[in-house]
């Protein structure tokens, strides 16, 4: 399935979920803030929210800054 | 020692033991950042929110910042009004609170914020109940409008962000903190203790420093000098300015005509 | 919001005992800001400031001169009625006077104002009694539309409006007001004021606030010194000024130095203001509110007004009438208050280039 994630084409297995995603890059969920085609996603429903075909998906974290 | 009445410093209805504000950019080693709080003082610290980048494995900068600071995020990048909102929703959405500094920058020369586009975004935020402290140059027409707009503060800029060059607008700050009913926090450009000890002398409320602590020889060090400076600062604003000697002045008095000792 | 709330606040202080008990230490603090605070008010006003006034002058001296280098606005007023159905005490157009009473018609306005204009003069005070009766609303508009022609800048001097009646008078070519609020002592105010529309003290507090919104460009305020505690007035007036130039930053906000002078109505001051006193209220005022205009009227001597010039007066009057029809050829009226300097704007231009100041007859002209 071809999904958009931060900006890069990516291809990823049927019914792949946020919460599935954002482990596989070896991230903390809980420091990661999704916005799946310009809207935001709780960090609550990463479990449950499944990419579609086509989806663009946004995940941004706190870095430093002034 | 005679007590030092307290000194009430909040931003809505938040109080705040310190007036330092402290950003996490540009650290050679974030891991200084704990020190850096503890050196400073300081109780509120800003960060920036940034795609995820899985292949740098550069840590990440919440590892590093004490759970006891409160967190301003930012929204640096933002180009426009709307992409700060995007930005602000996002952020609040990790869970660490309200404040937002809103930072409209279209100009990559000389990183100046955008007024305008910088007040629409806080109208927007404000209405959704963010604590908006816009990042703005010392302009009186645009803080009133930020006041109208629901702001719990303003930060105008010292001097262009990176600068260390001091207080470069003071003319313009010292107006915004005479006519101005919110907090006023000098943003960007201070580069040593003395420039934010200048500042809270003239009665700023409190000062957000971030380059020139985190590029110093010893970045904990020099959050410790900040620290200092900036209740130095604040209890010579609080002092009132010293009594002078007036100058005596013999020759022709302006109060002659009334007859009798004018002086 | 009304300038009221703003007194209200200071209800529970005691600002008669806290303006006795500055301290020349106060004064020095005071005197070393380049912004004052209330508190600061207070300490120029106090007894140890009366004893400090060459220090005060020194510092007003350079304080005007930084904002309003050597230039001094000249104006004059034109009384175009004396009817009156007020009762103050102290102002010789009081209702009870016996004698004559007039009202210019708009033909004689116009012989006015050209007899006015061949002096040179560009700014003018259109001045009445209170009587809405005679000198209506209407009837300002007619001699509003006649000075028009012949005079840039139009100050009202009348009774109290509603905003709305302001913003009619500004779209007839008036740009400023003044209104004297003369005590802000309530109580000194209901006595004074025994009857006539004026009795509304809280309707003429808010006229100044009035003229601001209805989009006057420079309003003056000021009390009546001698009518009450003159530190008090002084003070109020100082605030009443700063609070007015906080809410309204786009109107200009002007003091006046006004006391009571004898008129034909008899009634003296129990508190009269000396030329030291009056001397420490432009100072006070001046080093509270730097950027104000300060306008000392023919109520007070040649001497004086060349005196205080230079400590923080910026405008003055000149060939001044304080009579109903004063300027043309007709028989004139009771006078308000006898004119203590009769010099000509010509005398009193020549004065000031003399003192090294220069007159301006026209500083600004609406669109």
């Amino acid at each position: 399935m071809h999904v958009i994630i931060n900006g890069k084409p990516e291809d990823i297995s049927l019914g792949t979920t946020i919460q599935k995603l954002i482990e596989a890059k070896k991230l903390d969920p809980s420091r990661v803030v999704a916005e799946l085609n310009r809207k935001i996603v709780p960090g609550d429903q990463f479990q449950e929210t499944k990419l579609q075909e086509d989806d663009r998906l946004e995940l941004l974290q706190f870095v430093g800054g002034g | 020692m005679r007590e030092i009445p307290e000194d009430l410093f909040e931003i809505r209805g938040k109080r705040l033991g310190s007036r330092l504000f402290l950003g996490t950019g540009k650290y050679g080693d974030d891991a200084l950042i704990p020190d850096v709080c503890a050196a400073s003082g300081a109780e509120v610290i800003t960060v920036a929110l940034r795609r995820v980048d899985p292949d740098a494995h550069t840590g990440n900068v919440m590892d590093h910042i004490p759970r006891t600071m409160r967190l301003l995020p930012n929204t640096s990048g933002a180009r426009t009004a709307n992409e700060a909102v995007r930005i602000a929703r996002l952020a609040r959405a990790m869970g660490c609170g309200d404040w937002i500094k809103i930072e409209v920058i279209a100009d990559n020369n000389y990183l100046l914020p955008d007024g305008y586009a910088t007040v629409r975004a806080t109208e927007t935020l404000a209405a959704e109940g963010f604590v908006v402290l816009p990042y703005v140059n010392a302009d009186l027409y645009v803080a009133r409008d930020l006041v109208s707009a629901g702001a719990a503060a303003v930060m105008p800029l010292g001097a262009p962000i990176g600068t260390n060059r001091g207080l470069q607008t003071r003319e313009m700050i010292r107006i915004l903190i005479e006519e101005i009913d919110l907090p006023i926090i000098v943003d960007a450009g201070l580069g040593l203790p003395s420039h934010a000890c200048e500042a809270m002398e003239m009665g700023a409320d409190a000062v957000l420093v971030n380059t020139a602590i985190a590029t110093a020889n010893d970045p904990v060090t020099m959050a410790r000098a900040f620290g200092e400076a900036v209740r130095a600062g604040r209890l010579g604003f609080l002092a009132g300015p010293g009594a002078q000697r007036m100058r005596a002045d013999a020759s022709s008095p302006l109060t002659g005509f009334l007859g009798g000792d004018g002086a | 919001m009304s300038f009221a709330e703003v007194m209200n606040a200071y209800a529970g202080l005691d600002i008669a005992k806290a303006i006795q008990g500055c301290q020349r230490q106060d004064v020095i603090r005071a005197l070393n800001k380049d912004r004052l605070r209330p508190e600061d008010l207070l300490a120029l006003l106090s007894p140890a400031a009366g004893n400090m006034l060459e220090d005060l002058a020194r510092r007003a001296a350079q304080v005007t001169l930084r904002q309003f280098g050597r230039a001094v606005q000249l104006f004059t007023p034109l009384y175009v009625s004396d009817f009156c159905v007020n009762r103050c005490l102290y102002c010789g157009f009081n209702a009870a006077q016996a004698g004559p009473r007039r009202q210019l018609s708009l033909d004689e306005v116009r012989a006015e104002a050209e007899a006015l204009a061949a002096t040179d003069l560009k700014q003018v005070l259109l001045l009445t009694g209170d009587a809405r009766h005679k000198a209506t609303l209407e009837y300002l508009e007619g001699c509003l539309g006649v000075l028009r022609g012949y005079f840039p800048s139009l100050i009202l001097e009348i009774y109290a409006l509603t905003t709305q009646e302001y913003v009619r008078l500004i779209a007839a070519g008036a740009e400023g007001l003044t209104i004297y609020q003369e005590t802000y002592d309530q109580d000194r105010y209901a006595r004074l004021h025994p009857s006539g529309p004026k009795r509304d003290y809280a309707f003429r507090l808010d006229a100044p606030e009035r003229g601001c919104a209805a989009g006057m460009r420079w309003v003056n305020v000021s009390a009546l010194y001698g009518l009450g505690d003159w530190r008090l007035d002084a003070f109020w007036t100082a605030m009443h000024a700063r609070w007015l130039q906080d809410r309204y930053p786009g109107t200009e906000i002007g003091l006046s130095l006004p006391r009571m002078r004898p008129h034909a109505g008899g009634w003296q001051p129990d508190e009269p203001v000396s030329d030291r006193v009056l001397t420490q209220i432009l100072l006070a005022q001046r080093l509270y509110l730097p950027r104000a205009g300060i306008t000392l009227s023919t109520r007070e001597s040649p001497t004086m007004r060349e005196n205080l010039l230079p400590l923080g007066v910026t405008r003055l009057s000149a060939g001044v009438s304080t009579s109903v029809g004063g300027h043309g050829a007709t028989k004139t009226g009771t006078p308000q208050f006898e004119v203590a300097d009769n010099r000509s704007v010509a005398e009193i231009a020549a004065m000031l280039r003399g003192r090294g100041f220069q007159p301006v007859f026209k500083d600004w002209q609406p669109f």
